[in-house]
């Protein structure tokens, strides 16, 4: 377990160096950050000047080596706009984005591995038909589009729920819903999967054949197994709704870090984008890291093989 | 060079029950089961025939569209389709708040969402599967430097990436390909992968190798065969992500640029007037969710097809 923990864990640094280095380059692609930060009407020397200040004149490895380092210690850099740290802002926002992402994940959770259960057992039934056609609808719908119309029918039209904003828990519901069904089709085509394999193994012919109740096969044999992968695209879909959530902040106005990373983007205000990509990543890397891990502790085939 | 052993490649598994003397009735070749498969798979024959359609009507978008996309006429805004109350014959599907006509709007768009979906697609496409057959094929370090770059582009929120990219290296057709190309190859990889690791190791394989054939041409000649179907359906499930992408972006005012007449780009134009103008979001809307789910199914329809085994 701990070879394997250990791999797993040096893999994971790499690819968190590979994609700080990406942000990094993102930034510098942007512009000159000098000319940026001095202002409109600076002169050659005054350009010079800030680019002396604030290091823009080393080599950039050397700049790179210097803002990771800083990142390390937690120190994500500031806004150049607004002047504030770049931590201060994803820490004000991060509540309001999980805020969303996490029902989003339990209602996809909720609805789809029972579906994919059933749609398993009683593979080709109008259940059957039923999930598939819920899967191709969730894949196929564009986003931004269904949350226009959730907004028309059920904020326009029926006035039931809130469609700006996040100052009462209702104001979670539609863009929550909307995530739901997106992150929906995954997890019911992987439930309804990995359920027939593994009706179909030796092992859950044994249960059958020395008389245990159904349930007892279903839930404590079957669906044990047919749940690991499940574990793992949780976590990514997690990393995909942290990061994803940007149309879905931007139209109900939501202010978490989807739209802080918008906004940033839009007045070119890359050390925040820059920040939100390298964080996301992170909690993404993190994520992943910890399914890997459950994942080797529920099989041993897994960290052995 | 004759290579007789392709045809009990697992890419000819039906080929094997006709090599064994014990079958006494002709059986039907790969080619001809798959065909049967075709005719009675619904979602595959819906799926094609809307593409198709959706195809021609891009190609044939200048003889089909009743006006020019681009032309502007004050005195004519946002009329109503010729459903709505002041429906006219003259624009089917009303006008826009710029007075332009939106049928003809809608069939220029089906352009701008193929061209980038399928060369966004391919372009993934090649970049994944090279990478895929070459970690597969040859394992080791070259495998370890494959799956690292996966995991790479795994880590990297895809639409964050691109917004950021697109404001970097600007909104043209070209671009929103490279961005897209470039941020999607992953489970092309990850599927061309696993199929060069499975295939390997057999027969027809070592019998290339044997037969005296250099790595670039069993990756080329003998690997991507084989695995030419599974790339398939991950190439249209692919198509539909990068068009999907491609609308969410220029919603966002980062994609195509106006006044091209983009699904996405349409959408967000007609927000300001979605309350009291509901068809300038539904139409457009409606036109890429029916795009998506054709692609969709015709992807799931085509594995069907070629690997029953396969249907998750």
């Amino acid at each position: 377990m701990l070879r394997f923990f250990v791999r797993r864990l040096i893999i994971a640094v790499l690819v968190a160096i590979t994609v700080s280095i990406i942000g990094f380059a993102l930034l510098r692609a942007s512009g000159n950050l000098a000319v940026i930060l001095a202002g409109d009407r600076a002169t050659p020397a005054e350009i010079a000047a800030t680019a002396h200040k604030y290091g823009l004149d080393r080599p950039l490895p050397i700049q790179y080596l210097d803002w990771a380092g800083r990142l390390v210690q937690g120190d994500f850099g500031r806004s150049l706009f607004t002047d504030e740290k770049v931590s201060d802002l994803i820490a004000e926002r991060i509540g309001v984005t999980i805020g969303v992402a996490i029902p989003a994940l339990i209602i996809a959770l909720v609805i789809s591995v029972p579906l994919g259960m059933v749609a398993a057992l009683r593979a080709n039934s109008w259940v059957d038909r039923t999930a598939l056609a819920v899967a191709v609808f969730g894949q196929a719908i564009p986003l931004f589009w269904l949350a226009l119309v959730l907004i028309f029918v059920f904020g326009v039209m029926l006035r039931w729920l809130p469609i700006s904003g996040s100052s009462t828990p209702a104001h979670f519901i539609l863009p929550s819903v909307t995530l739901a069904v997106a992150v929906l089709p995954p997890f019911m085509r992987l439930t309804r999967t990995g359920m027939i394999d593994v009706m179909n193994s030796d092992y859950i012919r044994t249960a059958w054949a020395k008389g245990l109740k159904p349930g007892r096969v279903l839930f404590k044999h079957a669906l044990r197994n047919a749940i690991l992968p499940i574990v793992s695209l949780a976590a990514v879909s997690l990393g995909f709704l942290l990061g994803g959530s940007v149309v879905i902040e931007t139209i109900f106005a939501l202010n978490g870090i989807g739209q802080l990373a918008y906004q940033s983007i839009l007045r070119v205000d890359f050390p925040v984008v820059q920040a939100i990509l390298v964080f996301v990543s992170l909690c993404y890397i993190v994520l992943t890291l910890i399914s890997d891990l459950i994942n080797a502790k529920l099989d041993p085939r897994i960290r052995l093989g | 060079m004759t290579m007789p052993v392709m045809e009990t490649g697992p890419g000819g598994r039906f080929g094997a029950a006709a090599a064994d003397p014990a079958f006494e009735v002709a059986p039907l070749s790969p080619r001809q089961v798959m065909l049967r498969r075709a005719r009675g798979h619904v979602g595959l024959i819906f799926g094609a025939t809307v593409l198709g359609l959706v195809t021609l009507v891009a190609i044939f978008a200048p003889y089909l569209a009743p006006a020019d996309p681009y032309a502007q006429e004050l005195s004519k805004r946002l009329i109503e389709p010729v459903w709505g109350a002041h429906g006219t014959w003259q624009h089917v599907f009303g006008t826009d708040g710029y007075g332009r006509d939106y049928l003809s709007r809608m069939i220029y768009g089906a352009r701008i969402s193929l061209t980038i979906g399928f060369f966004a697609a391919l372009t993934s496409g090649i970049i994944g599967s090279a990478l895929g057959l070459t970690g597969g094929y040859f394992g080791g370090w070259i495998d370890s430097v494959v799956v690292y770059l996966i995991n790479v582009k795994l880590a990297l929120p895809i639409i964050l990436v691109a917004l950021a990219l697109s404001t970097v290296i600007g909104g043209s057709t070209l671009s929103l390909i490279l961005i897209l190309g470039f941020l999607s190859w992953d489970r092309f990889a990850v599927v061309t992968r696993s199929l060069a690791q499975q295939l390997r190791s057999s027969e027809f394989i070592a019998a290339a190798r044997a037969a005296g054939a250099g790595q670039g041409r069993i990756i080329f000649r003998e690997l991507l065969p084989n695995v030419l179907n599974q790339v398939i359906v991950v190439a249209s499930l692919d198509m539909a992500l990068d068009i999907a992408i491609a609308a969410v972006l220029s919603f966002l005012g980062l994609g195509v640029r106006p006044p091209n007449p983009d699904w996405g780009l349409m959408i967000a134009e007609g927000r300001a007037y979605m309350f009291f103008k509901p068809y300038l979001i539904v139409l457009p809307g409606l036109a890429l969710f029916v795009l998506l789910v054709a692609i969709n199914m015709l992807g799931d329809g085509v594995r069907d097809v070629t690997a029953p085994e396969g249907r998750s």
